[in-house]
């Protein structure tokens, strides 16, 4: 489990497989768990539908949202690409096709609900944070980073592009220059330039980002509910257009032979390096 | 300015205390995956560790195929 300096006393608690979460002092914590690094697969958006459900009657007795993980090497993988794979191998193109844009609806349908609460929503990430957790972290209002975090956008090497909302998302918050070098070549970079770039507002020492979004949480209390929730409306609009486009696109490219190809290598790989894009 | 022995130096230190590998085990055209027995996830962690020590940014594609301490010093000292 990663670092916890402060167990605040909870209030109410629900688990599914891949993640649970708990309510104290106003707080909603949603810690990710599934081992190895949080892959998005359909266990994984199966939980976080459960969640935006329970989101929607549990929001009016909070003010803030925590979205952590609890495994060492990281907040999230991005999506399981094995089980992408797998399944689109049992299927026919239609069906797999299908399959695929159903996935897309029902996590981009997830993510703008997490996008849109009227709740102050902070990202507390750590390790690896790549592709689909990379787009959930970008749902969120706040990014806190360990140092050791790392963010990557590696879908161009599979012949796809982020199909969570992370380019509409990307491109709401930096500049454009910075997206097409993060997109185009794949590469990974720290907690130091995301920074940098804007993307992160905090920067902490090894194993205390729970910790710092607990006290950053603590210190929205503070404020009037409504107000912060008002704020947040103006200043962070949900792309809707682009996001649309975005699953069409995916859906295009998936199609390609390119993509099973790709797949193919990522999950045979043996290579040691199979995250280095 | 670290001379590249310096660094190569300073980057086995570091792996060895990252990994908690005696230092005296790491020589320095080692096959760093199999000596420290190490993961894609756990490079990306040494990638960080080295990024923060030496202050530089290190695009992670100019690793493909490095898998040895020396080639990675070099890469290193080209960008200090």
């Amino acid at each position: 489990m990663h670092e916890e300096s402060v167990e605040p006393k909870t209030r109410s608690r629900c688990a599914g497989s891949a993640l649970s979460w708990t309510v104290s002092d106003g707080v909603i914590e949603l810690a990710l768990h599934r081992p190895p690094c949080n892959e998005l697969g359909s266990a994984s958006l199966e939980d976080l539908e459960r969640f935006v459900t329970a989101l929607a009657a549990i929001e009016a007795e909070a003010h803030a949202l925590i979205i952590y993980s609890q495994m060492k090497s990281g907040f999230c993988a991005g999506a399981d690409l094995r089980e992408l794979y797998q399944r689109s191998q049992a299927m026919d193109k239609a069906e797999a096709a299908k399959g695929v844009r159903d996935f897309l609806e029902r996590i981009h349908r997830v993510l703008n609900l997490i996008d849109a609460t009227p709740l102050t929503t902070i990202a507390a990430v750590h390790g690896v944070t790549f592709g689909g957790g990379f787009e959930l972290a970008l749902a969120c209002d706040l990014i806190i980073a360990d140092k050791m975090a790392r963010f990557c956008f590696p879908e161009l090497r599979l012949g796809l592009i982020p199909g969570f909302g992370g380019i509409p998302r990307l491109k709401r918050d930096l500049g454009n220059a910075v997206v097409r070098d993060l997109l185009l070549t794949g590469r990974s970079f720290n907690a130091s330039k995301a920074q940098q770039i804007g993307l992160v507002s905090q920067v902490v020492g090894e194993g205390e980002v729970l910790r710092a979004a607990r006290a950053t949480a603590a210190q929205l209390k503070k404020f009037d509910r409504a107000t912060s929730a008002a704020a947040k409306k103006f200043i962070k609009p949900i792309p809707h257009e682009e996001l649309r486009r975005e699953i069409d696109l995916f859906c295009e490219l998936f199609a390609r032979p390119a993509v099973d190809a790709g797949l193919r290598k990522f999950v045979e790989s043996t290579d040691a390096q199979p995250y280095l894009p | 300015m670290k001379t590249a022995d310096q660094t190569l130096d300073e980057i086995l230190n570091l792996a060895a205390a990252h990994f908690k590998v005696p230092r005296e085990k790491l020589s320095p055209d080692d096959d760093f995956f199999k000596t420290l027995g190490i993961d894609s996830l756990q490079t990306l962690d040494l990638l960080t560790k080295l990024e923060h020590h030496f202050r530089v940014e290190l695009p992670d594609y100019e690793l493909q195929g490095v898998s040895d301490f020396r080639t990675l010093a070099g890469k290193i000292q080209a960008r200090l």
